[in-house]
């Protein structure tokens, strides 16, 4: 690749921030669904939930929904991909001597940008309605990491979406699958009230891990080995993501 | 004008499946002159402009740009040329002088405002330059568009239908800013469906018709093409118009007119 990846990486990234930073309604967007599942669960479905953790229901609660802020965020990377080549605009970057691959990384890192600052804001209302953690600074620093990593491999898929899209609806369709999997998973109740096969699914898809995780690590407990159980499934769905999405993008843009 | 060829295409070839639109397209473009591509709607003047910009792949045949070969050296073709595509590739969320400035840093320029704010001048933009382009006009988001692809000085330009959807004053400007570029040893190949454009701007003209080049002369050798007139008492030219049309018969407004 070009000498300069780097700098024009940068440039396209500054551009991308200021579409996120001219539309902040994006970034509400995203975090408004995310609460009122948090209010919902907490104040209406929350008092008939036995987590058997001991602790409050919002603190159980909170890394499922982050993830779910997260899957309904990456959406709007592929729209704003889908736009861009619509646009003509990726036609024009692709006539200029600029690194191919700095055109997707852009938007990926504008991604990470926007859904943490959705997270931010879904967190903060979090401690309005008394989510309480001990995180250490170290712990917090993980949770910032296996956020950012999710945002990483979920946008990865995003750009595939928004590369292979014929219509808008399209690009965003396909976060739906992803919003919905914390669901089937231990973010809103433990997997063990759940019947047998539902269960065994739950315990073995990528959320389950990553929610206990996130969770220990806001009680400020030992992480044990689920931890690398999730960073095995986020760094497997990064990369293939990756690969997948470079491959897409070589086949539609050339 | 130089005799050096700054765009050479030989045996270009193209389909969208069964539809044959380029079969065999031979053009060379002196360094520094101004070629105009003329054809109807639907010739393949975007296809051929594509393919030489590197954005699309020929079937077969070669093309060479600034002396670099558009299949195996598209990376040298990009450095060597800027593109104005058929319909305006600007970011609407941003201001005119951002867009400007964007490009400028993407050619990797030392002082992207200054040269953003020279454009914006040399386009009459100046005063929109802080607003963003989704609240321009079709003609100023076209000028903004021209104007981006000036940066950096490219040895080569491609116009695709330039000043199509512009007022007359607006056109001008564009038609101005093209015969500066050619001043200063730009080639410029632009395709345009206004014969009028043609005539005024470009050195030579080359017509697409049934997917290959059927003319390629300067004006005054397509003019020669016709016979001369046969009523002798009034004393007229053939337009341009007249020249396109009898070497591509009656435009074919198929559908719509009947
Ligand atoms: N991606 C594509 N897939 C299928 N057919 C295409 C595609 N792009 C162009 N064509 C067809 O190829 C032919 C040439 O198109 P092209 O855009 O090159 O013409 P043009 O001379 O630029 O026309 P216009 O003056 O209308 O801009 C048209 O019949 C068009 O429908
Ligand atoms: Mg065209």
């Amino acid at each position: 690749m070009t000498a300069y990846a780097l700098a024009d990486t940068r440039a396209l990234t500054g551009r991308s921030l200021r579409h996120i930073l001219r539309s902040p309604d994006t970034v509400v967007t995203t975090a408004i669904t995310p609460i009122a599942l948090m209010l919902l669960f907490v104040y209406v479905l929350g008092g008939a939930i036995d987590t058997g953790s001991g602790g409050s229901y919002v603190d159980y609660l909170l890394p499922g929904i982050l993830l779910v802020t997260i899957a309904s965020g990456v959406a709007y990377t592929s729209y704003r991909l889908f736009l861009d080549l619509k646009g003509g605009i990726v036609e024009r970057f692709r006539s200029m001597p600029i690194a191919r691959s700095s055109v997707l990384w852009a938007h990926v890192l504008t991604s990470v940008v926007a859904n943490l600052a959705s997270v931010a804001v879904v967190v903060a209302v979090a401690l309005a309605m008394g989510f309480r953690t001990g995180a250490s600074v170290g712990a917090w620093l993980a949770v910032v990491g296996i956020l950012a990593l999710f945002t990483l491999a979920l946008t990865w898929l995003a750009v595939i979406a928004g590369l292979s899209a014929k219509s808008v609806d399209g690009a965003s369709a396909f976060s739906y699958p992803l919003i919905f999997l914390p669901f089937v998973s231990s973010a809103f109740v433990p997997t063990d009230s759940m019947p047998g096969p539902m269960a065994w699914f739950a315990e073995h898809q990528p959320v389950t891990s990553i929610v206990d995780t996130l969770r220990a690590l806001f009680a400020g407990q030992p992480v044990g080995g689920g931890i690398w159980v999730a960073l095995g499934w986020l760094v497997g769905i990064l990369v293939l993501g990756h690969v997948l999405a470079v491959a897409t993008y070589r086949k539609r843009i050339g | 004008m130089s005799t050096e060829t700054a765009i050479r295409a030989r045996g270009i070839r193209k389909s969208y499946g069964d539809l044959e639109v380029l079969r065999g397209v031979d053009l060379d473009v002196a360094s520094g002159s101004i070629v105009a591509l003329l054809g109807s709607n639907g010739a393949g003047k975007t296809t051929l402009v594509r393919i030489l910009s590197t954005l699309l792949t020929a079937d077969e045949g070669t093309a060479t740009v600034h002396g670099f070969d558009v299949g195996t050296a598209p990376a040298d073709v990009r450095r060597s040329i800027s593109l104005t595509g058929q319909f305006a590739a600007v970011d609407e969320m941003l201001t005119g002088r951002e867009n400007l400035v964007l490009v400028a840093r993407l050619r990797h320029l030392r002082t992207p405002g200054a040269i953003a704010d020279d454009l914006l001048a040399r386009f009459s933009l100046t005063d929109a330059g802080p607003r963003r382009a989704a609240t321009y006009s079709g003609g100023m988001r076209r000028r903004l568009d021209i104007a981006m692809s000036l940066i950096g000085d490219p040895p080569v330009i491609f116009l695709d239908e330039p000043t199509t959807g512009l007022d007359p004053q607006a056109r001008i400007e564009v038609w101005d800013a093209v015969k500066d570029l050619a001043r200063g040893g730009t080639t410029v190949l632009l395709t345009t469906q206004y014969l009028d454009e043609a005539e005024q701007l470009a050195d030579r003209i080359a017509i697409l018709h049934r997917g290959t080049i059927v003319q390629h002369g300067t004006l005054a050798e397509l003019k020669r093409l016709l016979p001369p007139t046969e009523v002798v008492h009034v004393e007229k030219q053939p337009t341009l118009e007249e020249v396109f049309l009898s070497l591509v018969g009656p435009v074919p407004h198929h559908e719509e007119s009947s």
